[in-house]
């Protein structure tokens, strides 16, 4: 845990901390949570240094608690990141992102000739290899990998 | 009542082992006896987004023989499609029309995603390189006919084992009868690792050639495939490969009495013409038995069978 004095990034009294964000993943967790329209404080850091990671992102939304399935989502580029709730400045619960079975609606499927690239059509995937990131297209059932995947707008 | 009423057949993995054995004894019913007017108060929509001859033609010609109505375009041009309607628009509109869409469009899922907006069963007749269930159905129809059975067969698999979408749904069908798999294709051209998976994942196993003579002594059917000169990147290569995936008659020597030759068609130049006179070839009688197998498809998703 951070030392208060510090800090590079300021302390919430309450909300969420994301923790352990690989530096290039920072801005992709901040779309896929949908925080660029939030109307609170969202506080970001990159590149700060990291124990376990060397460099490490760190993200801190204010008044915003996550449920599991929400957060889970951002296991596909933060796998060991940790989400922290914050009540009064107090950690009150702490658990890991887990890349979940299914996936829907934010990422996009990299076949160029899947009907969800021509229409409005909301995407949807199975998880089917969690270590080394495959998801199986429910439409055209082509693969997207982490080195094909893009997000949606 | 059949398990099938009301489903869509988007997939051959849509259908358990226990459905396509269903669906092959309705279809022997039909060839018996194929005009049969159970259908004649429905109404069958079928809509071609690009063009198709034998898969078009033998639903219509199924659907007519069992006294349906038939709806729908064999080309977009003229129609809303062309104006913009997105695919959404045309199905939900479609379906309240019709009692059945058959469905052939280049977009990837597109069949699908028709079925989850539909309020009646659609039946995918191709969606681009992904899925052609159909034509999967009557493989297996072709295979058990002339086999007599489906089960613990060799398989030989020719061609572009790559890209052919008929050859990857024929794999993952026959995975369900115990079927050993001998893979001939030029290096370029292998079976993907996804569908080996399958086989592997089934407990059966496969074998790869390069050359089409090594698997006649061995193999109950074969199933050929156009090696299309596009795939190749370098002209080069394709003009060293070509000739090693073309069957004539006299390489038909030493294969079993029982061996059949299947091939989706359009053939191009991969079975040479003489092997049509030999009782090996069965590639026609195949496309004719589309029609049973759509009628049979189209009566139990309807209910009448």
């Amino acid at each position: 845990m951070e030392n208060k004095k510090e800090m590079v990034v300021s302390a919430i009294e309450n909300g969420t901390v994301i923790d352990h964000i690989p530096t290039a993943s920072v801005y992709q967790v901040i779309r896929i949570l949908g925080l660029e329209s939030y109307k609170d404080e969202v506080l970001i850091g990159n590149y700060l240094d990291s124990n376990k990671l060397g460099k490490k992102g760190i993200v801190k939304i204010k008044n915003k608690h996550f449920s599991i399935d929400e957060v889970s989502k951002i296991a596909l580029v933060a796998p060991f990141a940790s989400i922290i709730d914050i009540e009064n400045y107090k950690v009150v619960k702490k658990f890991k992102a887990e890349i979940p079975d299914h996936v829907e609606n934010f990422v996009k499927c990299a076949n160029p000739k899947c009907i969800t690239n021509a229409e409005a059509v909301p995407t949807k995937f199975d998880v089917v290899d969690k270590e080394n990131l495959k998801l199986r297209c429910h439409y055209c059932e082509k693969f997207t990998t982490l080195e094909t995947m893009k997000f949606t707008e | 009542m059949s398990t099938l009423k009301g489903r869509n057949l988007i997939s051959i993995t849509d259908f358990s082992k226990e459905e396509y054995i269903e669906v092959l004894d309705i279809a022997e019913g039909f060839e018996k006896n194929p005009k049969q007017k159970i259908l004649s108060d429905k109404v069958v929509a079928t809509l071609f987004f690009e063009p198709s001859t034998r898969t078009r033609l033998s639903f219509e010609s199924a659907a007519n023989q069992l006294g349906a109505r038939i709806i729908g375009f064999s080309d977009p041009g003229g129609t809303s499609v062309q104006k913009g309607e997105s695919l959404h628009d045309t199905i939900v509109m479609v379906s309240s029309y019709s009692d059945l869409i058959v469905m052939r469009n280049p977009k990837e899922g597109s069949s699908r995603y028709a079925s989850e907006v539909s309020s009646v069963p659609v039946i995918n007749a191709g969606d681009g390189a992904n899925q052609h269930p159909t034509q999967c159905m009557l493989d297996l129809y072709s295979i058990r006919k002339t086999q007599g059975t489906l089960e613990n067969l060799n398989i030989a698999m020719v061609g572009d084992l790559k890209y052919g979408r008929t050859v990857h749904s024929l794999v993952q069908a026959m995975c369900n009868f115990n079927a050993t798999f001998h893979l001939v294709s030029p290096v370029e051209l292998k079976l993907p690792s996804s569908v080996k998976m399958s086989i592997k994942d089934a407990g059966l196993k496969y074998y790869q050639y390069t050359d089409l003579k090594d698997i006649i002594p061995t193999a109950d059917i074969i199933y050929m495939t156009r090696v299309q000169r596009e795939r190749f990147p370098d002209p080069m290569e394709y003009e060293r490969v070509k000739d090693s995936c073309i069957l004539t008659a006299s390489m038909l020597k030493g294969c079993k009495e029982n061996m059949r030759i299947l091939h989706p068609l359009p053939r191009v130049n991969e079975i040479t013409t003489d092997v049509d006179k030999t009782p090996y070839a069965y590639y026609f009688q195949q496309a004719q038995n589309g029609v049973y197998v759509r009628q049979a498809l189209m009566a139990a998703i309807l209910g009448v069978r």
